[in-house]
């Protein structure tokens, strides 16, 4: 491969790399004193509760080893939840329960969980297994989302999410990550699942990649992935760009999943939002990082930056389900 | 400035400053800038034999004072029963030797080590005008008669110098000549003769002394060179073929029309010179240098420590290094490894192992290691206790294989005592991470991948080169740190990142 070439190419199409992001946006418009907000996911839950912002139920928070063993005091009777580490990265650590039967747990993957396994994660957890530089942690443990049908064709197991990149409040970039087998319903793209491009105005998805790879339909489900409207779109952007205010980091990715009767809930925030969805998307993201540059950091309500991210970042609605692959469009 | 910037000034002033002191040792102080280079040097020894006479001896020794090419050092004076002192002044030095009484004949020694040197020096010192000699006649006549004549022929002083020097040893034909020449009962008294022509034109001049430096010359001639001086700088003749400049291999010894050695209440019964030519480390000589000259830059090296400290501080200072290595597969490659500076400090165990062994030794702990630690994982301890477990079981694998290695007579199993255990048991707790999230095969690719990393900060670590530098040159850490700053600020994309956004490549839709 040329790849002074190549460099070039990329530099063309307005591709963002990994030490691009981290020098001249991370470093610059993510103030180290935000961080704790968006890293420690009890703290972010909470302030996005206080701006109004949808979340998952917070069901408890183990954070001794002893609580672990009470698990089922803490749990209340719930069936079905989700065990995260609060300072977990990556996806690293996050355990989906989906039922209970005779005193065992069912994993998303269908598997049976013991009591002792359980504990013994959540003691990782709080141990520091899965946090930054081996910090002591705690566990969060937040009620299961069920997904919205729009997706139930492009999903194996688990729960599909929506990432949108906020950039200084507008959103600029979005795609939808969808679980697969490979990513044991995780959806994380690192861990093998689908990354799918979204028209930012209209929320019809327009590509799919696995990996560093695009594939145009879902290698478990064999659906097709691009030409599906996603549901609650409007509110979708509305509440990532809402998100700015909350947290006040400059590039920011807002990871939100559509819940069958609550709509869209924001799941998580991630101060050093992946790359990838720039292959999902097809396009580079520093041309619409330049764009909002050249707007000067105006003073605008998040409805405004909406609607100008909308008329400036969108394509033809028409142009988009004219794709090869038939609409899906369970709305 | 603005802050944007500043690491590009920090970045050249830390090249800067780096290169300066490492340029200021190599040219001024001589350091080699590569190992294993021997310099040029000469033993010069003088022996004075005196005989007694009556009364208090009294001996004065010139020395060499600011030769121009030359430095010297390690000047030893051998001289039983005399009081030595020494007369210092910028261009002439000179040894005394006293003593009451002599009985007996006794010899003095002084020996000198020259060495080459770059810097060029003044010759001597701005001299004043000099006297017009008073002559009787026919010589004052016969004086006024050459100069002029010499005058008429020549353009310049240079050409003056050289047209008296030629006079002087051409003198057939030339009555006036031959009348200062029929006075003269040796030709070495020829300089003289011609001083006086030059005095006469208002030239100031000098006699310079020296010896050529030659191999195994056990008795060295005295040769006088005549410098005049051309209102800026002096200019040096050969009196006797009135070639100018400095002839190669002549040291300057000393000034001025006396002789190398005086005696007073004694007799000089013999003065030797003998030179020898000698091999010695241009390190060593560089630091003979920087004591001669007080550097105190050039005193900014670790083999000013003590020797156990050097050994510690050779292996610090090449960190940088590997880490610099790191820098580069991380930032501009973009690889991943387990542990950012896990590889260097893998890479500082291979130093002792050798690499390939190293690495067998490495896979080999490793892989015990994750075998263990998966066995731990179904004893569900805790976190740290866990951690701690795994450290001990890599301890107890390094002792068995470096028992029973010494069992079978393999040296190399005593070595991995040296890898850092607590290093290689965050490695396979990542990795055993890695290994249930990520599969075993994205694990084994990563440990592979940390492997290769650590083997080429080793192999960039063991270049010999290096570790010569960052013994001699410290400052180049300077260096490695301007560019670690520049790095620091490279914002484009990563070689991985190429392949990574190949399908973007094509440009916009």
């Amino acid at each position: 491969m040329n790849f002074p070439g190549q460099a070039m190419r990329l530099k063309r199409s307005g591709v963002l790399g990994l030490n691009c992001r981290n020098g001249d946006y991370i470093m610059k418009f993510n103030r180290r004193c935000f961080y704790p907000l968006v890293d420690d996911k009890v703290l972010c839950k909470e302030r996005l509760q206080e701006q109004g912002l949808a979340v998952p139920d917070l069901i408890g928070i183990v954070r001794w080893m002893r609580q672990a063993a009470q698990i089922d005091e803490l749990l209340k009777g719930s069936r079905e939840f989700v065990i995260k580490p609060a300072h977990g990265s990556g996806g690293d650590g996050i355990l989906l329960i989906t039922d209970r039967k005779s005193g065992y747990f069912v994993d998303s993957d269908g598997g049976l969980v013991q009591q002792a396994d359980l504990e013994h994660h959540l003691t990782n957890v709080i141990g520091g297994l899965y946090s930054l530089g081996g910090q002591p942690d705690v566990a969060m443990i937040e009620s299961l989302v069920h997904f919205d049908p729009v997706f139930s064709d492009l999903t194996y197991h688990g729960v599909p999410d929506i990432r949108v990149i906020v950039y200084q409040g507008f959103p600029v970039m979005a795609m939808a990550r969808l679980p697969t087998r490979k990513s044991h319903g995780k959806a994380n793209l690192h861990q093998g699942a689908i990354g799918v491009g979204i028209d930012l105005c209209s929320g019809i998805t327009v590509g799919g990649v696995s990996g560093n790879d695009l594939v145009s339909e879902h290698p478990d489900t064999g659906s097709a992935i691009a030409g599906l409207r996603i549901p609650h779109w409007s509110r979708i952007v509305s509440m990532s760009a809402r998100c700015y205010e909350a947290v006040g980091l400059g590039y920011l990715g807002v990871d939100i999943v559509l819940d069958r009767d609550l709509g869209p809930l924001i799941l998580e925030l991630n101060a050093r939002p992946g790359l990838n969805i720039q292959i999902a998307n097809r396009r580079g993201l520093c041309e619409r990082l330049d764009a909002v540059d050249q707007l000067g950091m105006p003073n605008m309500t998040h409805e405004k930056r909406v609607e100008w991210a909308c008329k400036t970042f969108g394509e033809h609605e028409s142009d988009l389900l004219t794709l090869p692959s038939a609409p899906l469009d369970l709305n | 400035m603005s802050k944007h910037r500043q690491w590009i000034v920090l970045s050249l002033l830390l090249l800067l400053l780096g290169g300066l002191i490492f340029t200021y040792k190599v040219m001024w102080l001589g350091f080699p800038a590569l190992p294993n280079v021997t310099s040029k040097a000469w033993t010069v020894q003088v022996r004075l034999e005196i005989q007694p006479e009556d009364g208090p001896v009294r001996v004065e020794l010139k020395l060499p004072s600011r030769p121009r090419g030359y430095t010297v050092r390690n000047e030893i004076f051998i001289s039983r029963g005399f009081g030595l002192t020494l007369d210092e002044e910028t261009f002439r030095r000179q040894a005394d030797w006293a003593i009451r009484e002599l009985h007996e004949t006794r010899t003095l020694y002084y020996r000198v080590t020259v060495i080459p040197e770059t810097r060029q020096r003044r010759l001597a010192s701005r001299p004043a005008k000099p006297q017009a000699p008073q002559l009787e006649e026919p010589f004052g006549t016969a004086l006024k008669d050459v100069v002029a004549r010499a005058r008429e022929e020549s353009a310049d002083l240079e050409s003056f110098t050289a047209s008296i020097l030629y006079r002087l040893n051409n003198a057939a034909g030339d009555e006036n000549i031959k009348l200062f020449l029929s006075e003269i009962e040796d030709r070495s008294e020829l300089v003289q003769l011609a001083q006086t022509f030059l005095s006469e034109a208002g030239i100031p001049n000098q006699q310079i002394h020296g010896v050529m430096l030659q191999n195994k010359i056990q008795r060295a001639a005295v040769r006088t060179l005549l410098a005049v001086y051309d209102g800026d700088d002096w200019l040096l003749f050969d009196p006797m073929t009135g070639r100018q400049g400095l002839p190669d291999g002549f040291m300057i010894w000393w000034r001025g029309d006396e002789h190398l050695a005086m005696v007073t209440g004694a007799r000089l019964q013999d003065v030797q010179i003998s030179i020898k030519q000698s091999f010695e480390s241009a390190l060593d000589l560089a630091f003979d240098r920087v004591e001669l000259k007080n550097s105190r830059i050039g005193k900014i090296s670790i083999l000013q420590l003590p020797v156990q400290t050097q050994s510690v501080y050779e292996v610090l200072l090449l960190v940088p290094f590997g880490i610099l290595v790191i820098v580069f597969l991380r930032n501009f490659v973009g690889l991943n490894s387990f542990g950012t500076f896990a590889p260097v400090l893998i890479a500082l165990a291979f130093r002792e192992t050798e690499l390939l062994k190293g690495i067998l030794l490495f896979i080999l702990i490793v892989s015990l290691g994750l075998f263990f630690r998966f066995y731990l994982e179904r004893l569900r301890l805790l976190l740290v206790p866990r951690l701690a477990a795994v450290v001990t079981i890599v301890v107890l694998l390094m002792t068995t294989i470096s028992i029973i290695s010494n069992q079978l007579g393999a040296e190399t199993g005593l070595s991995i005592s040296l890898f850092p255990m607590v290093i290689i048991a965050m490695v396979i707790e990542r990795m055993s991470i890695v290994w249930e999230e990520r599969g075993a095969l994205t694990s084994i690719r990563e440990g592979f991948g940390s492997l290769m990393m650590a083997a080429l900060a080793f192999l960039v670590m063991s270049l010999d080169i290096l570790a010569y530098w960052v013994t001699v040159f410290p400052e180049i850490n300077l260096i490695i740190l301007g560019i670690i700053v520049a790095s620091g600020r490279y914002t484009g994309f990563r070689i991985t990142e190429l392949i990574r956004f190949r399908q973007l490549a094509g440009g916009r839709e």
